[in-house]
């Protein structure tokens, strides 16, 4: 790890862990709990987005299955309250992702444009699932989770914001450790030239499967999180097709396939559609406003603040670098 | 077996209409490798053009066609040039299909601005009349929708294979290089075809408000229906398309008739999950290749 990485994931985290214990305010925490869900969000969909350039668009039906199956657990294993169900995410997590690993096999037969389309009907599949297996999810009428009541009125939000906090530390050290590795390597290579890649004897089908249980494992996660800090949840809201746009927004604002982008982009941007939704009210104009600033990003800033900046850093390097050698031929 | 045959009736009616909403979208993409997420929206757009043509003007929704298809085919033209044309680099197909989703929240919130989420109907006087062939009932309107669609995607396909215009956009999807070389405006050429795919949503939609409540959010249910069509038939395919949307309508109907209402467009996809894991290009698609 570089000298500077090391800062920046330092402060990062020191950052994080201040926030609550800095500004009290239910509200604020509140907002924090957002944006850290969509930065962890964000993070795992670049994470198999971003590096394999498949685009998926059903991360939130993971999302989704992730809170369900929290409160489905709840339901009939009865995993207890307070600190506990946080201590079961792990296993739910690795069981979504498992679960899905068919479905992506199928998926993942297809290429480009075919894939986004078939993961964006994954997401109208589970939302359907949610709605119709009325006796595991109780339908449109929504699952109730039970209120923790161990956690105290005053820092209620907190245990959540940490939960939160540790996901998308966690979905960040994944990603870090991935770019540093060979599987990080593969999957560039899947990225620029899939052929070539398969021609050069790597195992493209595994090397993409295994990004995908990773993003899957840690979205399912958060999830569980949300499903937990809500304590309700119905089809519409956890399998939300707004909340996916969002994450891929953020990642698309900050900057694909860099590490600290889509954390970039949900600080920049959950703000402000919170800002939106209050200011604007209801989900009309706010819809608009959103639309709005999505087509902005896209057709200004289509590869993102990160790597922009990185450019506009690497160029000022080198004209300074060519005035100085030209400022000495001179001489 | 009486009420199945009177589903797979109902299935091939409502089919054809999926399949004019379809088959613009796939003709986009065979032209620009464009995936219009707003397809959907667009729909519904058009549905509520037609409901206040109708509800203000007392225009019949089968005759608004008239005044909603070139108004949107209009519309088309201007979303290609500011939003999609100006998409450029490797990347500008996946680009293009967040611009789209954009475009269709963006459809979604101005509609529900002025028109609240309220569903609606267009119900001319004739709305519920049925017609009964051989003991089977056939809903008026459906029927009128059925034969609209199959001859518009008529003359869509005559104007395809029949016309200067139609050669120069198969031309470019066979090879856009070499249909620029031979003379052909690749930009005009795109920027018309996603008019036209546009308008195809907009005859569709003016006649869907006929047949379905809708409200603002009705066009994820649209979308969701229209890209698995797309799929299951071939990206590209206009052929496929009309087939897949004909095998969804009546997979779905059957499905409502001999099990379960609710999970009729489940059923779907799980047809397409297997046409997939068989034929990953599709029932009609040419197979990909490698970027």
């Amino acid at each position: 790890m570089t000298r500077n990485g090391l800062l920046r994931g330092g402060a990062f985290v020191a950052a994080g862990i201040a926030f609550p214990l800095l500004f009290n305010a239910a509200w604020l925490v509140n907002i924090g709990i957002l944006t850290l869900m969509y930065a962890a969000l964000a993070v795992s969909w670049n994470l198999f987005s971003g590096f394999t350039g498949y685009i998926t668009l059903g991360q939130v039906a993971f999302f989704g299955l992730g809170a369900y199956s929290l409160g489905i657990t709840f339901e009939h294993f009865g995993i207890g309250s307070g600190y506990n169900p946080f201590y079961v995410l792990p296993i739910v997590g690795a069981c979504v992702a498992f679960a899905s690993l068919p479905v992506a096999w199928i998926a993942l037969r297809t290429r480009a444009m075919t894939f986004a389309i078939v993961t964006l009907t994954l997401l109208f599949i589970v939302q359907q699932l949610a709605f119709n297996l009325h006796s595991l999810t109780h339908g449109s009428s929504g699952l109730m989770l039970p209120t923790p009541t161990t956690f105290g009125v005053d820092n209620y939000d907190r245990p959540f914001y940490y939960a939160m906090l540790g996901l998308v530390l966690l979905a960040l050290l994944i990603c870090w450790g991935i770019l540093r590795s060979k599987l990080g390597l593969m999957l560039l290579s899947i990225r620029e030239d899939e052929e070539k890649a398969r021609g050069l004897g790597i195992r493209v089908t595994g090397t993409k499967l295994v990004a995908w249980w990773l993003h899957v494992f840690v979205t399912a996660m958060v999830g569980g999180v949300w499903a937990y800090y809500l304590t309700f949840i119905y089809p519409e809201s956890s399998v939300d097709p707004l909340v996916m746009i969002g994450a891929v927004l953020m990642t698309f604002l900050g900057g694909r396939g860099t590490l600290w982008g889509p954390v970039v982009g949900a600080l920049v941007l959950v703000p402000a559609q919170q800002y939106m939704l209050i200011h604007l009210g209801g989900s009309q104009l706010y819809l608009v406003g959103y639309a709005a600033v999505f087509m902005v990003v896209l057709l200004v800033l289509p590869r993102g603040i990160i790597p922009s900046i990185r450019d506009g850093v690497v160029r000022t390097r080198e004209r300074q670098r060519t005035r100085g050698g030209a400022a000495k031929a001179a001489v | 077996m009486h009420q199945v045959i009177q589903a797979v009736i109902l299935g091939l009616l409502i089919g054809g209409v999926y399949a004019l909403m379809a088959s613009g979208l796939t003709l986009v993409f065979g032209i620009m490798r464009v995936i219009n997420v707003a397809q959907g929206a667009l729909v519904i757009l058009a549905a509520y053009l037609s409901y206040a043509l109708f509800s203000h003007a007392h225009v019949d929704p089968f005759l608004s066609v008239l005044i909603v298809t070139p108004a949107m085919f209009v519309l088309g033209v201007l979303v290609q040039i500011v939003f999609v044309r100006s998409l450029r680099g490797d990347d500008a197909e996946e680009l293009s299909l967040l611009v789209t989703w954009a475009l269709a929240l963006g459809i979604e919130g101005v509609l529900s601005v002025i028109f609240k989420t309220t569903y609606r109907a267009t119900s001319p006087s004739y709305a519920d009349k049925t017609l009964t062939v051989f003991g089977y009932q056939v809903q008026f309107v459906r029927l009128m929708a059925f034969v609209g669609s199959a001859a518009l995607l008529l003359v869509l396909s005559l104007l395809l294979t029949r016309t200067k215009f139609g050669r120069a956009v198969r031309a470019t999807v066979q090879n856009p290089t070499a249909a620029t070389l031979l003379g052909v405006d690749a930009n005009r050429v795109q920027t018309l075809s996603f008019g036209l795919g546009v308008s195809m949503a907009a005859a569709a939609g003016a006649v869907y408000g006929v047949i379905y409540p809708f409200n603002p959010g009705s066009h994820y249910d649209l979308i969701s229906r229209l890209l698995s069509i797309v799929v299951l038939g071939g990206l590209g395919s206009l052929g496929g398309a009309v087939v897949a949307a004909l095998v969804m309508g009546v997979t779905e109907a059957v499905v409502a008739v001999e099990w379960q209402p609710t999970w009729a467009s489940f059923s779907y996809f799980i047809v397409l999950i297997v046409v997939l894991l068989i034929r990953p290009q599709g029932i009609f698609g040419v197979r990909e290749r490698a970027l």
